[in-house]
């Protein structure tokens, strides 16, 4: 299968308004014929099926929390990006989608970023219409911030609550469907498996996690907006709820994984304390517009930072990126720590930290200040970690943070499965090979309000309703597939807990494929991960029963298709031979350690195809053709 | 640090429950609250036995999905949500009582976790501005006085985990809902649904069993987010006041 694109011709300014005169639609009382299963309630799932019920569809929802509400987008920090230019500073539709293209190392697709920097000024609009408490000026007027990887501010915010505010607006427009009845929502249900009949996409099968019944739900579209993969690391900001389930059944189903190497390491985290640890908490990368990072310049110095002299100092960031200081993007950031930590220079239990300093920006501004624009940050910083961040520096450490890999769609953001549109963070389409700060929000909501609703009706013009069953012998089968693999796992009752696997895998895969990847430590990665799936289908222990509310059983199925999807992470960093945004390969950089992209051969999207079991993934090759921005080396200095 | 954990097991919600007995080993300070309980389940499962089942996701205090009482404490001993709650406010040898929210709107779906469904159908009946994608002004056009746009972030902060309805005796959700009412009241973008909303959201909290506000203040006590019990207060005079005015 040749992967097709579906862009639409004509200059890059015009094509999204090109595909809207082209589109097909169907009439408003044809639409109720139509029905859509949406997966997933964060910004991307709840925006799109709230929109999709405003049009007249029916639409049915489904998540694993035990309400939409609680989707992962929640924990959002710092903002929302758009292209307002609200600030005077010189912003533009051009300029978002520039830095975007440039943040993302050039490893995405120019139209689909320049149509994200259409719509985002459309998103303010809307959320606002939707009483999103964006924070604002004495004079009444939105108020904007700086973030990494631009030299404007249009970042918009709600304290550090931005991803909270945001969906309980999503939340809030999805629910007033629900209480119209449009929507019917099915919270506590985690997708298994998706049902293709004569290769459209048709269904879905659900465990309902408070039965533990399986059912099948059937109709003219799916929509998966289940988010990133995160957790296979492990350790990650992610929820504990994250997953790659609904996106990897679907790949195992023919949907083609695309890019799943560019996994973000977010450089402002609160360091690994100790073996015990569940997640780790981010800080939001907001507070590197007036908290400066530091090392000693020494390695070995064990000071406290306040008896280290300014002279003492290394200001890493600052002095490596003069033009971007300390909101260089997250990728550049998250690599100059571990190389300052790496050479014996990183502060902390352990070493692996580097501080963020607020003392020159609290001499400045004052504590009142600091305390109005990070007050909550501050304090869940203190609270974590016992230390007051107004007295002595945060210290702080990468981690694993958003996934820019994802299903791949095409303009569409439909997959290569007819009827299967992705959306958010669970698609491969706009951050190329590392995301800038303040976007995920900005795609969620995109593709969720003003994308999918056009393309997805598009799709359904040339559709005929209803045509599904749940009786048909696809929608059968895989039911009796999912039944199949919970009996095997409920019948292994082996001696190790699902999370002792989970830690195995994701010290393998941070180890070898994590900030930095070789070869050689890929090579290691892809021998050790199947042993250790080998071990889990054999010695894990999963009490209780299936048919009964049993978070053991939703935990080990996760874990399960964790041990599969690392395989292919892996295989995707061993086949990418270059260093890009967030993959960074030690074999190829520059001789001062910058990534080096090789764009004469690796200027394409990688998009898998599942081959079976024990088989090797196969590699499709979307081209991207970059005709409106020059191929530049990417630098921040 | 060892700890004496009685930990509420309740097979399903139409099961009686009661407490069972677990000691916690070698919990490290540093550990959060549901840390130490991964430490016991872990145990649990590799013996093969059920793991104690409770509600949990972010683990940064936000999505609002951990919902525990800790030593008769909604959340515990410290202000902020049960996942942000950390061994090192309890000691060597402690005992610790660990129940599910308590209240006849929160059904017991198993062990420590529950049914808040009950919430979602109150934002439902009308916690929301009508507003359809596509017919928005610019986010500019009408600016709103910062006092007020900060004041509605403070109520708009409120996570939905139930903390105030588990603290109250009469198991209230005056402030949860007040919150939501006085969110969208404050702002422009709320005035047109203002009465008919702060009806219709009384109406279902009534329906779904919830009780009465006699100001106790435990809500605000127990609340993760610091929502004051001063929103209640405004929700009542909204309520008054939507009370003569015409009805939409």
């Amino acid at each position: 299968m040749t992967l097709d694109s579906r862009i639409p011709s004509g200059p890059l300014q015009q094509k999204w308004d090109k595909f809207k005169a082209d589109q097909k639609l169907i009439n408003p009382a044809n639409k109720r014929k139509y029905k859509i299963l949406v997966v997933g309630t964060g910004l991307a799932g709840s925006s799109a099926a709230a929109s999709l019920a405003e049009l007249g569809y029916q639409v049915e929802t489904f998540c694993f929390q035990d309400s939409p509400r609680r989707a992962h987008s929640i924990a959002a920090q710092g903002g929302i990006n758009a292209a307002k230019n609200y600030q005077n500073d010189g912003d533009s539709i051009w300029r978002l989608f520039y830095d975007t293209i440039k943040g993302g190392d050039f490893r995405s697709r120019e139209a689909n970023v320049y149509r994200l920097a259409q719509v985002s000024v459309n998103i303010i609009d809307h959320c606002v219409a939707l009483g999103v408490p964006f924070a604002r000026e004495y004079g009444g007027l939105l108020d904007n911030r700086s973030f990494g990887g631009a030299q404007v501010s249009r970042t918009f915010y709600c304290r550090g609550q931005t991803g909270q505010q945001l969906l309980l607006g999503a939340y809030s427009t999805l629910s007033r469907q629900i209480g119209a009845g449009r929507v019917k929502s099915h919270p506590r249900c985690n997708m298994q498996d998706l049902v293709v009949v004569d290769g459209k996409a048709k269904g879905i099968i659900v465990r309902d996690l408070k039965t533990g019944k399986l059912e099948t739900h059937m109709g003219d579209a799916v929509v998966l907006a289940t988010g990133g993969y995160g957790p296979v690391f492990y350790l990650s900001t992610n929820a504990m709820g994250c997953n790659v389930t609904a996106t990897y059944r679907a790949h195992r189903r023919g949907a083609y994984f695309a890019n799943p190497c560019f996994t973000q390491i977010h450089p402002t985290c609160i360091p690994v304390t100790g073996d015990h640890q569940s997640k780790l908490t981010l800080m939001s990368e907001s507070l590197r517009n007036d908290g400066r990072i530091w090392v000693p310049k020494n390695p070995g110095d064990k000071r406290s930072p306040e008896q280290i002299p300014d002279s003492e100092r290394d200001y890493f960031l600052e002095r490596k990126y003069p033009s971007f200081g300390n909101l260089a993007p997250r990728d550049i950031s998250s690599r100059a720590a571990k190389e300052a930590c790496d050479a014996g220079r990183g502060v902390g239990e352990g070493g692996r930290g580097v501080y963020l300093d607020f003392s020159d920006a609290i001499k400045r501004l004052g504590d009142k200040l600091i305390k109005e624009r990070y007050g909550n940050l501050f304090d869940m910083y203190h609270h974590i970690t016992n230390e007051n961040p107004y007295k002595t520096p945060m210290r702080i450490y990468p981690a694993v943070h958003y996934c820019m890999g994802g299903l791949w769609v095409d303009y569409h953001l439909m997959s290569n499965i007819p009827g299967l549109f992705v959306l958010g963070e669970a698609n491969f389409s706009d951050h190329g090979a590392n995301r800038l700060g303040a976007s995920a929000l900005m795609q969620g909501l995109a593709d969720g309000y003003f994308i999918a609703p056009y393309t997805i009706s598009n799709y359904l013009a040339s559709t005929k309703p209803g045509e599904y069953s749940t009786d048909s012998q696809e929608a059968k089968q895989t039911l009796a597939d999912v039944q199949d693999r919970i009996n095997k796992i409920l019948n292994i009752h082996g001696k190790r807990s699902p999370m002792s696997f989970h830690r195995e895998l994701g010290k393998v895969v941070w180890d070898y494929c994590g900030m930095a990847r070789s070869k050689q430590s890929l090579d290691t990665a892809l021998k050790r991960i199947p042993e250790i799936r080998e071990e889990f289908w054999r010695n894990v222990s999963v009490p209780g029963s299936g048919d009964s509310f049993n978070q053991g059983l939703e935990y080990a199925l996760r874990v399960s298709d964790f041990l599969e999807f690392a395989e292919l992470l892996a295989e995707d960093a061993m086949a990418r031979e270059e260093s890009c945004g967030a993959h960074f390969r030690e074999e190829y950089q520059t001789e001062d350690g910058e990534a080096k992209r090789n764009d004469a051969e690796y200027a394409y999207v990688s998009a898998w195809e599942y081959k079976g079991p024990g088989n090797k993934p196969q590699l499709h090759k979307e081209n991207l053709s970059f005709e409106n921005v020059h191929l530049a080396v990417r630098s921040y200095k | 640090m060892n700890l004496t954990l009685k930990v509420w097991r309740q097979s399903g919600p139409n099961d009686k429950g009661s407490f069972e007995i677990y000691q916690a080993k070698n919990i490290v300070p540093d550990m959060s609250f549901l840390e130490m309980l991964d430490v016991v389940n872990d145990e649990l499962m590799a013996n093969g036995k059920e793991p104690i089942s409770f509600d949990h996701d972010c683990r940064e205090g936000i999505c609002g999905s951990c919902s525990l009482v800790i030593n008769g404490r909604a959340h515990g001993p410290t202000r902020g949500t049960t996942c942000q709650t950390y061994m090192r406010n309890f000691y060597d040898g402690q005992v610790i009582v660990i129940e599910p929210w308590r209240a006849k709107a929160f059904p017991v779906i198993k062990d420590l976790s529950c049914d808040r469904s009950a919430f979602d159908r109150i934002i439902q009946s009308g916690g929301y501005v009508s507003a359809n994608v596509g017919g928005a002004p610019d986010g500019n056009a009408m600016p709103i006085p910062k006092v007020n746009s900060d004041r509605a972030m403070d109520a708009a902060e409120c996570i939905g985990c139930g903390a105030c309805v588990a603290a109250c005796k009469n198991a209230s959700a005056m402030l949860f809902v007040s919150a939501k009412v006085t969110h969208l009241g404050l702002l422009p973008q709320g005035q047109p649904e203002r009465a008919a909303r702060v009806q219709k959201m009384v109406s279902q909290m009534d329906q779904e069993g919830f009780g009465a506000c006699t100001n106790q203040y435990e809500c605000e006590a127990a609340c993760p987010k610091s929502i004051p019990a001063d929103f209640i207060a405004r929700m009542n005079c909204d309520y008054l006041s939507a009370s003569v005015t015409p009805k939409q």
